[in-house]
């Protein structure tokens, strides 16, 4: 049984203008283990975001269900943090305040001033020393989504979800903030369910990227494994042999294939599993470029966690 | 120094737009004195009999050196600049007088009208913050009750009055009750506006860090809509001061809206100049007081 389960969701919505129900996308299958980096990438329009929200518990899935831990989740809570993508930090209160609002509702019984130890001590891991005493309104975007970093891992969840975290921050910053939350990660080695369009940035972070075809009626394309070895950085992602093949293959189902494969509705001989692809250099095989459509290349040492997957 | 040059032109600026307020006053009581001031009598044309009637109905005066002037005690028209000036000094110079059960000083009847304002704004301001969140928050409870509050907000404060009084039978609490109606609707929309129109991701972010109901309410609904409370509360502050004068009128209740009404009574108009010149100051430093609060309390993204 993995960690995360997110089983058979759909999610239809009403449309009043065809008089019918709308599908953002269907049939989304996927497990996740404890501690994985996933990354969904895909087109506007895919329904990753409702997706990432309906694990969240902040929207209803229309079926299908998330379960955590063997327990199924369908409203918001501590163990499932967010980090939105236009920062959501609450204007009013201060970078300490944001932070020490989250710390004392997940830690409820702490005294005054081990909420403020415990605070500061997330303030320092993202460098905000300085700026603990501002309002967001004075923050730049890099600043206020540190500070959104902050208060997701400082609740300590068991599955931290990041909407598009870093698509409004300006390109320089970006990688930056990337390397942190690496290093942040790292250390603590949350469930991390990601949502973003960089593809480099999927590349850098995750352990697998899950490339979902085009809405309406979206469902997951491909699922690729990233097997670079950790600890990764920008600088160093870029030497792996693997790392453009990897990254031609995702651009290439984003640009083309996920567009064909949403029209084609045969996906039912998948509906088993979803189709996992691994760049990892065999020295017996040869050709490590997916090419037909029905079937599935795995690495042999991993063949019982894919077989796993598959189901 | 350029530093110093910058912060100095900040600071003109200010300075400019007083002295513009301040000459405009001057302008209009310049032009007020001169629409005002009485020319000098004329007495060509006059005949013995006619210069003996005026001086009888008391229009004209005898001046030491023989000849007549008009008599500046008879009310004739809207009194000048000078003799208000010198009624409202001889006000101020005892506010706190009470010659007779109708004669109280000026500063009596402004701690009457504040605190009629005062009691009547502050009822209505809880009662239609708590509405207010209650049909923010709930779109059901909103849909239901909206007709009834579209039907009761046209109706003029005043209006109530006469049903208010018949039920209440108590003046006093009837004007408390007229400040009431007419301060209750505007915080009340302004409130369900704020609260509904709260960004969801701050709803959220309360929803997964499972605060309490309470905590939710103190901590994220209320600071978040407070910008739109503060802006309802600033024109149901306008619409109370607005019905306690009238209110105080036809009450009969000692104010200093009461008192615009007997100094018309007296129609001694440089009453009924001075205490409209009361009730603007005694509104535009309750103005004041709450620009303060409003800025406090609104926050920018």
């Amino acid at each position: 049984m993995s960690y995360l389960e997110v089983s058979k969701i759909s999610k239809y919505f009403r449309d009043p203008e065809h008089r019918g129900t709308f599908c953002v996308f269907e049939d989304i299958h996927l497990k996740i283990e404890k501690s994985e980096f996933i990354t969904v990438v895909g087109h506007s329009g895919c329904g990753k975001s409702t997706l990432l929200n309906i694990i969240a518990g902040l929207e209803d899935a229309s079926s299908g269900g998330v379960i955590l831990e063997g327990k199924e989740v369908d409203s918001p809570g501590l163990d499932r943090s967010v980090v939105f993508q236009n920062f959501a930090l609450i204007p009013w209160m201060t970078v300490f305040e944001n932070i020490r609002l989250a710390v004392k509702a997940a830690n409820p019984d702490w005294s005054k001033s081990q909420i403020k130890d415990y605070t500061f001590k997330y303030i320092d891991l993202v460098n905000l020393r300085e700026a603990a005493n501002k309002k967001p309104s004075a923050l730049s975007g890099g600043m206020k989504q540190r500070v959104g970093l902050a208060r997701a891992f400082c609740i300590n969840p068991k599955v931290l979800l990041l909407d598009e975290p870093f698509a409004q921050i300006d390109a320089l910053t970006r990688g930056v903030i990337q390397d942190e939350l690496v290093e942040m990660w790292e250390d603590s080695k949350n469930t991390v369910f990601m949502v973003t369009h960089d593809v480099d940035e999927a590349i850098l972070l995750s352990d697998r990227v899950v490339l979902m075809t085009n809405g309406p009626n979206a469902r997951i394309g491909e699922i690729v494994e990233i097997d670079i070895p950790r600890p990764r950085t920008r600088a160093s992602i870029i030497e792996h042999p693997s790392y453009y093949k990897i990254r031609n293959h995702i651009i290439h189902f984003l640009v083309e294939r996920s567009q064909k494969l949403s029209s084609v509705n045969d996906n039912k001989e998948s509906n088993n599993g979803n189709k996992i692809v691994s760049f990892k250099k065999e020295p017996s095989r040869v050709n490590a470029k997916c090419t037909g459509q029905s079937h599935s290349l795995f690495h042999a040492s991993r063949a019982e966690q894919v077989n796993q997957l598959n189901n | 120094m350029k530093e110093q040059e910058k912060i100095i032109g900040q600071k003109n600026s200010g300075l400019a737009s007083a002295m513009l307020s301040l000459m405009l006053v001057g302008i209009l009581i310049v032009i007020w004195h001169l629409a005002t001031v009485k020319p000098k009598f004329d007495p060509t044309g006059l005949t013995e009999d006619k210069l003996m009637l005026l001086e009888f109905n008391g229009d004209i005066i005898r001046t030491e050196e023989g000849g007549y002037e008009h008599n500046s005690e008879k009310n004739q028209g809207i009194p000048g600049p000078l003799t208000v000036f010198k009624y409202s000094i001889a006000q101020l110079s005892e506010p706190f007088h009470k010659k007779g059960t109708n004669d109280h000083g000026i500063g009596h009847l402004i701690v009457y009208t504040i605190e009629r304002f005062f009691t009547g704004f502050f009822l209505a301001s809880v009662i239609a913050i708590i509405l207010g969140v209650v049909i923010g928050v709930n779109s059901f409870l909103y849909a239901a009750l909206n007709p009834f509050f579209q039907v009761l907000k046209p109706v003029s404060p005043l209006a109530w009055m006469p049903l208010l009084l018949y039920t209440v039978k108590d003046p006093q609490t009837t004007a408390i009750l007229v400040v009431f109606m007419a301060s209750l609707w505007p915080t009340m929309a302004n409130t369900a506006f704020g609260v509904k129109s709260l960004r969801k991701e701050f709803l959220h972010v309360a929803s997964i860090l499972q605060l309490t109901p309470f905590s939710r309410l103190f901590r994220i609904v209320l600071p978040g809509a407070a910008p739109a409370i503060v802006a309802g509360l600033r024109i149901s502050f306008g619409a109370a001061l607005v019905a306690v004068v009238p209110a105080e009128m036809l009450l009969g209740e000692l104010g200093v809206g009461y008192l615009t009404w007997i100094e018309w009574n007296n129609l001694d108009i440089s009453g009924v100049l001075f205490s409209i010149g009361v009730i603007g100051v005694v509104g535009w430093s309750l103005d004041l007081f709450f620009n303060r609060m409003a800025n406090s309390l609104t926050y920018s993204e």
